[in-house]
Parts: structure tokens; sequence; C-alpha cells
């Protein structure tokens, strides 16, 4: 039988399942589990759309990173990759389907079209997909390489990582509680 | 084997035929627009040129007429190529040739919707490129590269792309590498 004494810091619960408890904070745990399956929408438009088909594909592999799982579902997605030139009216589709993303939702413009325009300036070309939604990551590039879009994956998880997830998204529930 | 068919063409439209000429074994006629569509069935039906290639407009901005319709006719098996030519003034409509061939539906659109030439007895006579309703068109001659703004609420929009100086082209023609590279030239 052993005698040892048990310190009061361990008091608390059952000494069997010691080390199968973490402590941590719902927004760290929320942010963690967010960050590690972020699923894409794909918004391939042109050109930079073939690096990210390249990026998701065995060689670049994005499902290092959890975020393999393209969904051609908007209802499904959390970040949407606008990869390539948006046409003015295309413009109009993009903006539909990140409307009926549910939050919280990122997105990355990939590449110089995406991000500004790139080298279309004219009568045709949105001028930058900022104008239209809000962008969280933009990539450089004409086409960006797939390890430029991981980079800028990699960026949105670190940026994912410092949100407060729960009092920025949950502020009705908190204040009923409180 | 064009060429005799232009003087066929000549011969039963007498007084339709504007022009015609050869260049580098490429035959262009230029009839009337009252007879344009008179001429295309002659074409079609009496010539043999059963396979329309393309339709494209021209923009001679500053002259009248204005525009002018180029329609590319061969047949399937590529004996033979014939390109017909109307000018058009502005204000006037063309008459569609979608009941000769099919495939000028949607030639006939990407005229109507960048030139802003409108066709008679069209099935479907609307914007193919541009969204319905946007205000201009856009390979007019007067319309500038980076567009001009337009609104339609809920429905879309456009604004005009920063230049920076642009339209950055070639110098072609010049030894000088370095005044060749594509730079802004001044735009008027
Ligand atoms: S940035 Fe370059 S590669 Fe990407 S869509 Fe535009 S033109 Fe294509």
């Amino acid at each position: 039988m052993e005698t040892t004494e048990i310190s009061p810091t361990f008091a608390a619960y059952d000494s069997k399942i010691e080390g199968n408890v973490i402590f941590t904070r719902v927004d760290a745990a929320m942010n963690w589990m967010r960050k590690n399956s972020l699923w894409p929408m794909p918004m391939g438009l042109a050109c930079c759309a073939i690096e990210l088909m390249a990026t998701a594909s065995s060689r670049f592999d994005i499902s290092r990173f959890g975020m393999e799982v393209m969904r051609f579902s908007p209802r499904q997605s959390d970040v949407m990759i606008v990869a390539g030139t948006v046409t003015y009216k295309m413009a109009l589709a993009v903006k539909r389907v990140w409307d009926q993303m549910p939050e919280p939702k990122w997105c990355i413009a990939m590449g110089a079209c995406a991000s500004s325009g790139g080298m279309y300036r004219s009568y045709a070309v949105l001028q930058g997909i900022d104008k239209l939604i809000p962008v969280d990551v933009y990539i450089s590039g004409c086409p960006p390489r797939p390890e430029a879009l991981i980079e800028g994956l990699m960026k949105l998880q670190r940026k994912i990582e410092g949100t407060s997830a729960m009092m920025e998204q949950k502020k009705e529930l908190l204040e009923d509680l409180a | 084997m064009s060429a005799a068919d232009i003087q066929s063409i000549q011969g039963k439209f007498s007084n339709a035929v504007l022009d015609h000429k050869e260049f580098r074994e490429e035959f262009t006629v230029t009839v009337t627009l009252e007879s344009l569509h008179a001429v295309l069935q002659f074409c079609k039906e009496t010539l043999g040129y059963d396979f329309l290639i393309d339709i494209s407009s021209l923009d001679h901005f500053g002259d009248d007429p204005r525009f002018a319709m180029v329609y590319e006719l061969a047949t399937v098996d590529d004996k033979k190529h014939l390109r017909v030519k109307a000018p058009v003034a502005e204000e006037e409509s063309v008459p569609s040739a979608c009941d000769l061939w099919l495939a000028a539906d949607w030639h006939e659109r990407e005229v109507y919707d960048m030139m802003g030439i409108p066709f008679t007895n069209h099935p479907n006579l609307k914007r193919i490129l541009m969204w319905e309703g946007y205000p201009f068109y856009p390979l007019r001659k007067d319309f500038p590269l980076a567009g001009r703004p337009s609104d339609m609420p809920d429905v879309a929009f456009s604004g005009v792309a920063p230049l920076e100086g642009g339209p950055f082209v070639t110098s072609c023609g010049t030894d000088d590498v370095v005044r060749r590279e594509p730079r802004a030239r001044d735009q008027k």
C-alpha cells in the first residue's frame, strides 16, 4: 500500500486521469482547432489557379497543414482563396459565394491580379478583390510559387492564433451569460 | 475560285457591290447594308459557303459611315474563303445572319456587346461579355482603355483602372533595345 502524500495542487482531480487533462483558454482551443483545419474555397479564376492546384497536389501537399479539403460549396469552407483575374462580371459571382460562406471566414488574395488587378489595367477587370470583400492575406507574384501560397496560409494561421475567438464571435452569448 | 464567286456576286447584285479586292489570295467583297443579307444567303445557298468562320466589326471613328461588319466565310472542306464586308452607319441596324448559320448567334452578340451595333431578327440579342445594363461599348474607339465608372445598384459596377502613365507599349521598328522596351507613352 502506497502512502504518498497527495500535494494540495493535484488534489482537485483523480490522479488516474492525470496526464490526460490540459488546461487552456477557450479562445486558444478554438483557434487551435480552426487554424489546423482550414477548408479552402478554391476561387480559381485564371492562371494562378494552376499554382493553387499544384499546392494542393502531392508535391507541395497542403494537407500537412490540414488545408487539403477543398470545398466547392461555400457553406462548408472557411477561407476563400481568390486565385486569378477578377473581371467585373465574375466579381459578382465571387461576392455572392463570399456572402454564402458562414462566419468565421477569411480571404486570401493570391497573385497580382487578385490583389491589385495586376497587369490588366483595363475596363473589364476589377482592380483588386479588396474593393469588394475584406482580404486577410495578400500574396505577391504572377503567379506566386506554391511555397508562397503555403507561406500565406501559414501567415493566416498565425493571424487566427491571435484572435480572441470567443469574445469576437460569441459576444451576445457572453453578454447574456454575464 | 473565290474570284469567280465575286464575279457571280457582281453579276447578281450589280448595284450592291461597292468594292472588291484580292490581297495575297484573300478575297474581299464590300456590299451595301441593304443587300447584305441577300448576298450572304446567295453565298451560302448558291456558292456553297456553308461555314461561317467569324463575324467581326470595325470602328472607323471619325468617318461616315462609322462602322463596318466583316463576315469570314469558308466551305467546310476549306477549299475557298471569302470575306464579305458592309458599311454600317451609326443608328443603323444589321440583319442577323442567324437564320443562315447558327454560328452567327454568339458572334453577333459579341459585336452588339463590344461595338454597340444592333441586329434585327436575332433570336437572343443580349450582352455576352459585359453584364446586362452596362452602359458603354468598350471596343469603340472613343472608349478609353481604363474604362469608365458605372454603377447599377445590386447588379454591378465598374471603375477606372489606374494606368499610371500607361498603357505600356513597345515601339516596334526601333533597333535600340532601350527604346523598344514597353514604356508608358503619352496617351491623348
Ligand atoms: S497574377 Fe499572373 S498568374 Fe496570377 S492570374 Fe494574374 S496574370 Fe495569371
